[in-house]
């Protein structure tokens, strides 16, 4: 069983369309992995439905890098 | 559009049951709304009478949970709406110096609101499917302008400015948006007009007769079908040539 960090970055580089190894704990979605406003919106979609949460609005504009992502889902949702 | 799910607001009758008819003889499921349990069993029975896979569905669009509930029934009925035609539509018509907070609000809320709240609603499903196609139903009016229609004028062009901006947020993710502005359609709501006020209207059509609602169908199937596929944030005009572009 792939543990959550490995299943996001998996998310990441499936809805940015970019290579696994570039997508770093650190990487800004926007600044460092060319996503626009709306492929966030669609990666936080994404992330819900993996992990099977809701993610508010306000969370979601609050999740910028990979870690924030990892962060949130390691707070917030039970798997 | 065959076996792509369709819903049309507002189709129990005019230009709304055309839509719904003509999308579903081009092989498209068709879910058609309606504010009363009455219409929505009317459409039922046209749809299954023409051989069209779909149903009726009571919905009044200015009720916000009416609207998830209604969507929730129909993707689990039919799954994700990849057709969307706004066209449910009143007019509560006043001339502006006696307009009543209430026939603007009740405007704003039925003819432009709606659509925001459809659209919203049917986006996420559209951009994962990566297609979506939506048709939002203006008015001439709303490029031209009408005596006692300043409410309904402002909602319709306000589908222009809303269905351009749409079509920028998401064309990326081969949703299209357009406007289909009929001009002066042979309907209940122009059938409510005197001999004197139609005659005077028809003056200013080139073609010189009333539209047929079947001909606002046809221009609605083409932007939904495949063929229109590179046409976004348009507006097509079906009006007898009463206002050019």
């Amino acid at each position: 069983m792939e543990n959550v960090e490995q299943r996001i970055k998996k998310i990441v580089a499936e809805q940015l369309g970019v290579k696994e190894e570039e997508v770093k704990n650190e990487s800004s979605f926007v600044n460092d992995l060319g996503a626009d406003s709306l492929d966030t919106v669609e990666l936080v979609m994404a992330l819900e439905e993996e992990f099977e949460c809701e993610i508010p609005d306000e969370q979601a504009e609050k999740i910028n890098t990979v870690q924030e992502a990892i962060d949130y889902v390691t707070e917030n949702a039970g798997n | 559009m065959q076996n792509r799910i369709a819903l049309v607001t507002g189709a129990s009758r005019g230009i709304g049951r055309a839509i719904a008819q003509k999308l579903g003889s081009h092989g498209a499921i068709v879910i058609g709304t309606a504010t009363t349990q009455t219409g929505a069993d009317s459409i039922g029975q046209y749809l299954s009478n023409a051989g069209i896979r779909g149903a009726g569905s009571v919905l009044n669009v200015r009720d916000a949970d009416q609207v998830n509930s209604a969507f929730e029934a129909i993707r689990e009925k039919f799954g994700e709406v990849e057709i969307l035609v706004n066209n449910a539509g009143i007019t509560r018509d006043n001339l502006l110096v006696r307009m009543k907070d209430e026939e603007w609000d009740e405007i704003m809320e039925t003819n432009l609101k709606s659509v925001f709240r459809l659209c919203r609603t049917v986006l996420r499903a559209m951009m994962k499917a990566r297609y979506g196609r939506i048709i939002n139903i203006s008015s001439v009016v709303g490029t031209i302008g009408n005596i006692g229609q300043a409410n309904y004028a402002a909602a319709k062009a306000g589908m222009f400015g809303f269905g351009k901006s749409l079509a920028r947020e998401v064309g990326s993710r081969n949703i299209t948006v357009n406007c289909v502005a009929p001009g002066f359609i042979d309907t209940d709501m122009t059938r409510a007009l005197s001999e004197e006020q139609q005659q005077s209207l028809i003056q200013h059509v080139p073609l010189g007769r009333l539209g047929a609602a079947e001909e606002v169908a046809s221009a609605v199937a083409f932007l939904a079908s495949s063929e229109a596929g590179y046409i976004t944030g348009s507006t097509l005009h079906v009006n007898g040539g009463m206002y050019m572009d």
